[in-house]
């Protein structure tokens, strides 16, 4: 295997402080996450209505995917079948499986949304931001305890030295009650150095990930 | 008929999340679905809920979901002829 | 550097039978396993038809050789049984020496227990007990899979809707196929539970008459549970301990929709994406495959995005294909797996799989699937799809040996 790729971009979005590339473009303390999560929508005029519908985790990721290629150009390079998204969580869908549940227990007030239901599968977030992007490369959702660099960033270089891919979206997203973090990075094939972060290895993945936690 | 209408259109925006929507962005007569307002199939599944939970209304078949949700004002007629307005 | 990658082991467990030989004998006799709602309580009882595993979970933890002492979801439970039946046929005693992974797949998880806790919960905040949600995460039946199994080297889960366990499978593939491990124990599990019955149904997928995948007059899916297990490994393995082959891993294709959340595209874009990146990374071309096993549903949006993506495809080669899930049901998570032990079967005995419940050709396709069980076929290389809510679309391509 060669060690290929390169990390183009990187947004996080966590204790309600977006910061793109190690500068921080948005902080609003103490508010509940899906308030945050639509001032961050508002604030960057985002214009894309869907935002309402989706839950919390797929408004999450949505957003750090949206801060993250942002006037960049990067999808632009790429076909869409050779971009992919690979991403990991250790709630699943959690909260929005439990506003489901919440809503099938009482049979005397029996309304169970469908909408809310869409939205009780993790990989519903790549859904949506493959339609959003019209990316329809490969994509996967892990299912671990935490972050995990070296799996992701093997995972990734497998895909880009088979061909399969040549710039990939990655990364954690995560949310459980207020609790919430998303971590994105953009990663292009190639071996030259580019106008980027960093070369694409674990210890670099991990150490933005730690970065501002 | 009037004052349902508004009402509906009211409880749409709230069911459906169309946050940045106002009542009199939405068309009375326009169709919901395709062109108009552009909704999709769990869109619709939504009204059926909404009409069943607020107006105690079954849709029972696709095609008569296709005829009662086409437009704000379908909705308001099959509520009225319902006498559940 | 790239080995071949080949099938050891099967183990599964369904509607059908509790292992292989009784899976092998209900499909041979065309037995759906579709049936009334036996295991909860519900007002769908008399009205929603399901595809069950006939036990209770004290029966199953007997057969995954535990004991039933609150810690085991039924998930876990049906993923244990598959899992050692998969192990065993590939005669997996130890782990020295040799790189092994788990890779298991599930939409649900511990959900079966934790909405039993839910709703005592939901009543009084001090009631319901809190183990009965320790097993709630994905990624508990796996390390439970794990743990009674010894597999250590590499653990995890994957969740991607109704492909989970053909992912599994696939990653499960690259890992042998890149020399990152020598085997892989891939697949996938999900039990019934309200949760879903509640969720597909607020849907208005879901046919009351049990589902007619590929017919012109389908109107929904079936629900099922179960779980599939494939022991997968690498070339150099396979030689130097004398394995038997079932089968191979030839080719796989993973690619997204991107259309809508839950319905797919009307020309069937990411199905075609997949089973076209499948045969390229077999180097195979269409007329080559001799059978399909569809996703086949039954709603009327998987079954016309899909057969259009086939035609597309397969222009005037089209193969012998067939849904399986008028048999099973849709095993959500577990499907890609269970569907893939049936594409080894087949690749054994030489089968082909029927399209039960099949009656009046779709319009839009003019073709149609498999109508009765073949015994004899001669088939070499079978393609299996699994597409999942999100659009995410995977098809992978076995072959005999």
């Amino acid at each position: 295997m060669t060690n290929s790729g390169f990390i183009s971009r990187f947004c996080s979005i966590r204790n309600n402080t977006v910061v793109v590339n190690n500068k921080t473009e948005f902080f609003r303390p103490d508010e509940k996450p899906e308030k945050f999560l639509t001032g961050v929508y508002q604030h960057f005029a985002i214009q894309y209505p869907k935002f309402y519908k989706m839950d919390i985790l797929s408004k999450l990721g949505f957003l750090s995917v949206e801060l993250l290629l942002r006037d960049t150009g990067l999808l632009e390079k790429y076909a869409g079948h050779k971009t992919g998204i690979i991403l990991m969580n250790a709630s699943s869908s959690l909260d929005t499986d439990r506003r489901h549940q919440e809503s099938i227990l009482d049979r005397a007030n029996y309304f169970p949304s469908p909408a809310v239901f869409v939205y009780t599968l993790p990989n519903i977030m790549i859904g949506e931001i493959s339609i959003r992007h019209k990316i329809t490369g490969e994509g996967t959702f892990f299912v671990r305890e935490r972050f995990d660099a070296s799996f992701l960033v093997s995972y990734i270089r497998q895909l880009f030295d088979t061909g399969i891919l040549q710039c990939c979206i990655t990364g954690w997203t995560e949310t459980n009650g207020d609790d919430y973090e998303s971590v994105m990075y953009f990663v292009e094939k190639t071996d030259r150095p580019m106008d980027g972060i960093a070369n694409f290895d674990a210890a670099t993945i991990q150490k933005l990930y730690d970065k501002v936690k | 008929m009037e004052q349902l209408i508004q009402k509906l259109k009211e409880e749409i925006i709230d069911a459906l999340n169309l946050s940045e929507m106002n009542p009199e962005q939405i068309d009375d007569k326009a169709p919901l679905f395709i062109d108009g307002l552009g909704l999709d199939s769990i869109d619709a599944l939504e009204l059926t809920v909404l009409l069943e939970k607020k107006y105690g209304l079954r849709i029972s078949t696709a095609e008569e979901g296709k005829k009662v949700l086409y437009s704000v004002r379908s909705m308001a007629e099959f509520i009225t002829a319902n006498g559940k307005a | 550097m790239s080995d071949r990658v080949f099938v050891t082991g099967i183990g599964v467990i369904s509607a059908l039978g509790f292992d292989i030989d009784e899976t092998a004998s209900a499909l041979q006799k065309s037995k759906s396993g579709i049936g009334r709602i036996s295991l909860f309580d519900t007002v769908y009882k008399e009205e929603i038809p399901v595809a069950e595993v006939k036990a209770s979970n004290i029966e199953l933890a007997e057969r995954a050789q535990v004991k039933q002492d609150g810690l085991f979801s039924r998930t876990s439970l049906l993923g244990l049984i598959a899992a050692r039946q998969a192990l065993s046929q590939a005669q997996v005693r130890d782990f020295a020496g040799t790189r092994t992974g788990l890779i298991s797949a599930t939409t649900t998880g511990g959900m079966d227990r934790s909405e039993r806790f839910f709703k005592e919960y939901l009543k009084n905040n001090r009631r319901g007990r809190l183990r009965d949600i320790v097993t709630h995460d994905c990624g508990n039946s796996t390390e439970i899979i794990a743990k009674q199994t010894g597999i250590r080297d590499y653990v995890t889960t994957i969740s991607t809707a109704c492909s989970s366990s053909a992912n599994a499978i696939l990653l499960g593939a690259r890992l042998v196929k890149n020399g990152m491990l020598d085997r892989v124990l891939a697949g996938g599990v999900d039990a019934l539970t309200l949760f879903t019955l509640n969720g597909f149904n607020s849907l208005m997928i879901l046919d009351r008459n049990g589902c007619k995948p590929f017919d012109e007059e389908r109107n929904g899916l079936t629900l099922g549970e179960g779980a599939g297990f494939l022991m997968i490994e690498s070339e150099r393995l396979v030689k130097k301990q004398g394995k038997t082959i079932l089968g191979e891993v030839k080719g796989y294709g993973n690619a997204c929709d991107a259309h809508h959340q839950t319905a797919s595209s009307p020309e069937g874009n990411g199905a075609y994406l997949s089973m076209e990146k499948a045969l390229i990374t077999a180097g195979l071309k269409p007329a080559m495959i001799d059978y399909i096993n569809a996703h086949g549903t039954g709603t009327k949006n998987n079954d016309l995005s899909e057969g259009i993506a086939i035609k597309r495809l397969f222009q005037d080669s089209v193969p012998a294909f067939s849904s399986t899930k008028a048999y099973t049901g849709h095993t959500l998570g577990a499907a890609g797996a269970i569907e893939a032990v049936f594409c080894i079967m087949a690749l054994q005995h030489q089968w082909l799989y029927p399209n039960l419940n099949f009656r009046q050709t779709m319009k839009e396709l003019g073709f149609s699937p498999v109508a009765s069980f073949q015994h004899h076929v001669p088939v070499r290389y079978i393609m299996s799809n699994s597409f999942g809510f999100g659009g995410n679309n995977t098809s992978i391509i076995f072959s005999g040996c």
